[in-house]
């Protein structure tokens, strides 16, 4: 019989909700409450318009107290929306939460059934299979673990140095992890940002200046998280810092050793390969930290083991050191914050714009670096001849909104479009300027208004996808380069000669995303970015607790958004770390140490390494916090030890027998 | 490796030069091509646009014939046949409806197509499938200092490209003929339309078209123009004087089937490839070429 540690007979309660219409439109409730009453051991069966509500709540409340209810079944809508209320509604009323059970019969019964009777049907044996388990559930109680107050934020972007400058500031020690040899991401790059033309280095350096500074902080910059494990409050994180050979607490970032090296034609990364750096480089005068690197694969002495090492030679503070190794550190945080940003898509790819192959069409990335005073050019815009060009085609939408590349549109290429236009029509008010456009997507506040302010400093504007870039011909008197494309407002197919082309690419997520992602433990999407647990309710969140994600790293978005998801990670890491301890669920599995041999196999196979041999009892141990109740354990043993707590065989093979009576 | 040869309608008639140098570049290169059998036109005309169906059943014939042939490979010389078989043969595969009433007609006349040949273009069979280091070991008279414009025309790898090439900017030729030795010019106009039959139909359209890509061509530098297809090869090079005439211009540009040049450097007979039916002449290119 039904073990009924609540002691003597099961006393069950039934609610089953109208849910307004979504429930009652379809399933014929008074029905269903009827037969409910008949099933056994069944007390008393209500039915209420929305049971989630404070009077349907108080229902089941008052029926506990007044009937003696054992059990609870509510028949509604998924346990994902509402099996917290009603197992905190059971509680408050004084009966165990786990000796509640939800039955869905609006997401898998009236949402998806056609046929009333057929859905009405479906609704009884889904509310039998229910009263039928629920008699076998037995109270259980949440695992309380301590919490560690630090965090760890992953990135040191505008969505990283956002989150981590939040906590800080609310007194948490975090530690910042950056890949490159400096903070600031993207948003160094650019020149000024729209709608409000800021210059972008002037509202960030502040930031990462503080981030710098902060007591609470420690940057651990040219460095990358390489293993975690753990589980909310209690993460073990092994980071990898690389080699800079040089030596941080000695460098004063004086620069002399970039002057010198020997190697002088590396690719600037931070240029978008428009220019070169010296081997030992800061990448930056920003940078944070300020301190040199020596690029291990260009250095000769590093690569060749010969060099006249000038930097050495220049170096005041001595801090050049060529037998530097990497580093392990090992942190314990209770919460992570991943902002690993984006990147660009490869315009290369997209061989008709003739990216690679023409002169003078670059990527909006490459023309943020053109247009900012400290780039390659010292801000003036210039083709590669050296001349201003007389005018500039900007492309949108290369790589986004194209089944060929990336479905998604990557949501800023209009604005920055269109501040490009600005920026150009300030250097050089006589240049022509065209924005080959699909839709004009200027969505935030005071876009719009920016847009029409475009309008007005006369730029034209052709509604039409580029079709192609090629070379003009020789004699073409106003353009070196000829843009096809077909004015869909005008119905004709026009060809623009224009000096320069700028491609406005895709954001796309990181190349080694999927690794990353697999590393933390969430998922990625079928665009490749990070997926949040709700994309309405829950954005920064993912499927493992304690474990946030903010910034580009989730989906394209501009500086604003990327701020506020960095402010609602550290929120929601501070809803955890501020707590002295945090409760994990106890549907968990259980390995009774007088049943289990001790063969092993359950210990390989935990797929979140929860389960450990204990020498002393010769048996398998889970480790409570970290067991996730997948259920592995419990196929796997041969000798069907493990229990899954709140998944017993009892309660399957009863609810199975329930659905198909 | 043997393969089915499909000539096609203008290889028997304008465009004998290019069926000509085709058999001997293959014959030179040990390459077996075997004509189909009874082959039929194609359908690359107009009337796809007015029987639809009847005209897939007419182009799907020739890939029923290759299939009992026992081929696997069928070969056109001529985009647009090869367009028009590679897409009958794709909308078959893709289309169950489409293959069921296709070989209802074709059962009528005791045939059917599983769907197992491939259509191919030659330039694609000889990069692909011969290499291009074989090729280029193949030369006997290296193309050194000839300045070749490849005219891939508006067919070639659109609609039915593949991996083998990019769809918007095809290298194929390119890579064919500097692996000969040949110094490839920039060409931006290298996969626009020729005009087509609108030669016929409305010459001055196509004749502009003409006149746009020779007058590219020219300012390419290009010594000589290679091409894939016998309607583009008829439309730039035999049309020349007519554009001339209209536009007041001189052009006097050779274009050579691809397979005649290619044949030229591999060391074929100049009689065996043809070249005495062109009409620009062209003795001062093969004559540039180093000995």
């Amino acid at each position: 019989m039904a073990d009924t540690t609540n002691g003597g007979e099961p006393k069950v309660g039934v609610y089953i909700c109208d849910c307004g219409s979504n429930i009652a439109g379809k399933v014929n409730v008074p029905e269903v409450v009827e037969y409910a009453a008949t099933l056994p051991y069944v007390t008393v069966a209500r039915e209420y318009k929305y049971m989630c509500s404070d009077p349907g709540q108080e229902l089941i409340q008052k029926d506990i107290k007044e009937l003696g209810l054992n059990r609870v079944v509510v028949a509604a809508c998924s346990p994902t929306m509402h099996e917290p209320t009603f197992r905190k509604a059971v509680a408050d009323a004084g009966l165990n939460q786990f000796l509640f059970q939800m039955a869905n019969i609006r997401e898998h019964d009236s949402w998806v059934t056609e046929d009333p009777v057929e859905a009405t049907e479906k609704a009884k044996h889904i509310v039998r299979a229910a009263v039928a388990r629920v008699p076998y559930q037995v109270p259980l109680e949440s695992i309380v673990v301590p919490m560690n107050a630090n965090v760890l934020v992953v990135g040191g972007g505008i969505a990283g140095i956002e989150a981590a400058l939040k906590l800080a500031q609310a007194g948490h020690h975090v530690t910042v992890v950056e890949r490159s040899p400096s903070i600031g991401g993207h948003m160094a790059q650019f020149d000024k940002t729209f709608p409000t033309l800021d210059c972008s280095a002037c509202i960030l350096t502040p930031k990462m200046s503080a981030l710098g500074k902060h007591p609470n902080i420690d940057l651990l910059a040219y460095s990358e998280v390489v293993e975690v494990d753990g589980y909310v409050g209690n993460f073990k994180v092994k980071v990898r810092k690389q080699p800079r050979y040089v030596d941080i607490d000695k460098c004063t970032g004086c620069a002399a050793c970039t002057e010198v090296c020997v190697v002088a034609k590396v690719p600037n990364e931070f240029n978008e390969g428009l220019d070169n750096r010296r081997a030992a480089y800061i990448p930056f005068p920003q940078a944070v930290p300020l301190k040199a690197t020596i690029d291990p694969q260009k250095c000769l002495y590093l690569t060749r083991g010969k060099c006249k090492q000038t930097c050495v030679g220049a170096c005041g503070p001595e801090a050049i050191d060529f037998e530097q190794k990497e580093e392990f550190v090992d942190l314990e945080v209770g919460a992570i914050i991943v902002a690993t940003g984006f990147e660009m898509f490869d315009a290369g790819r997209e061989a008709r714009y003739g990216y690679g192959r023409l002169d003078d069409v670059i990527t909006s990335l490459e023309f943020e670096r053109i247009s900012n005073a400290s780039g390659p050019t010292g801000g003036h815009i210039l083709c590669k001849n050296g001349e201003k060009p007389r005018s500039v085609a900007i492309l949108h939408c290369v790589g986004s909104r194209d089944e060929n590349y990336n479905e998604y549109c990557s949501r800023v290429c209009c604005m920055y479009s269109l501040k490009f236009s600005h920026l150009i029509k300030e250097h050089i008010p006589e240049a022509e300027v065209y924005q080959c456009y699909i839709d004009m997507r200027c969505f935030g506040k005071n876009y719009e208004e920016f847009y029409k302010r475009l309008m007005n400093e006369g730029v034209t504007f052709v509604r039409g996808r580029a079709a192609e870039v090629m070379a003009a011909p020789k004699d073409n008197p106003d353009g070196r380069l000829l843009v096809t494309v077909e004015d869909t407002l005008l119905g004709v197919v026009r060809n623009l000669p224009v000096d320069m082309v700028i491609l406005s690419s895709a954001l796309e997520s990181q190349a080694g995303a999927k690794e990353l992602s697999q590393t933390f433990g969430f998922g990625c999407g079928s665009a490749g970015f990070f997926i949040e647990r709700h994309p309405k309710l829950e954005p920064v969140s993912t499927i493992t607790d304690g474990i946030f994600i903010a910034g580009c790293c989730q989906g394209p978005k501009d500086i604003p958004d990327s701020v506020a998801q960095a402010g609602a990670a550290a929120a929601g890491a501070l809803a955890l770390v501020d707590n002295e301890t945090v409760s994990i669920e106890p549907t968990i599995s259980y390995i009774d140490p007088e049943r289990c041999s001790g063969c092993h196999i359950c210990v390989g196979l935990c797929p979140h390494n929860a389960i450990q041999y204990n020498e002393e009892l010769d048996a398998a141990q889970v480790i409570e916090a970290a067991c996730k109740g997948c259920g592995v354990c419990v196929s796997a043993c041969g000798s069907n030890v493990p229990e899954q707590r709140g998944f017993t065989d009892d309660q399957i093979f009863a609810e199975i027998e329930g659905a198909l009576a | 490796m043997k393969y089915s040869y499909f000539p096609g309608c203008s290889a028997e008639a304008t465009g004998k030069a290019y069926d000509v140098s085709a058999r001997a570049v293959c014959a030179k290169l040990g390459i077996e091509l075997e004509e189909l059998e009874d082959w039929n036109c194609c359908g690359a005309t107009s009337y796809f646009s007015a029987r639809e169906l009847l005209s897939f059943a007419i182009s799907a014939r020739n890939l029923a014939l290759a299939e009992a042939s026992g081929a696997s490979d069928l070969i056109a010389t001529c985009n647009s046949c090869y367009t028009v078989l590679a897409k009958t043969n794709k909308y078959m595969s893709l289309s169950p409806e489409l293959a069921t009433e296709v070989n209802e007609a074709l059962a009528q006349v005791g045939r059917s197509y599983k769907g197992t040949v491939k259509v191919r273009h030659l330039a694609e069979v000889l990069v692909t499938d011969y290499g291009l280091e074989a090729l280029a070991e193949k030369v006997t008279r290296r193309l050194t200092g000839i300045k070749v414009a490849p005219y891939y025309g508006c067919q070639f790898t659109r609609p039915m490209g593949g991996d083998w090439d990019d769809f918007e900017f095809p290298v194929t030729l390119d890579k064919l003929f500097e692996a000969m030795g040949a110094t490839i010019v920039d060409f931006p106009m290298k996969t626009k339309c020729c005009g087509g039959m609108m030669m016929l139909t409305n010459a001055d359209a196509a004749l502009k078209m003409c006149h746009d890509l020779l007058a590219a061509v020219e300012e390419s530098g290009a010594d000589v123009v290679v091409a894939c297809c016998p309607l583009c090869e008829m439309n730039l090079e035999a049309y020349q004087p007519k554009v001339n005439a209209k536009y007041g211009t001189s052009f006097r540009i050779p274009v050579l089937y691809f397979t005649q040049l290619a044949g030229y450097a591999l060391g074929c007979d100049p009689k065996d490839l043809a070249i005495d039916k062109q009409v620009v002449p062209c003795e001062a290119v093969l004559a540039a070429v180093p000995a």
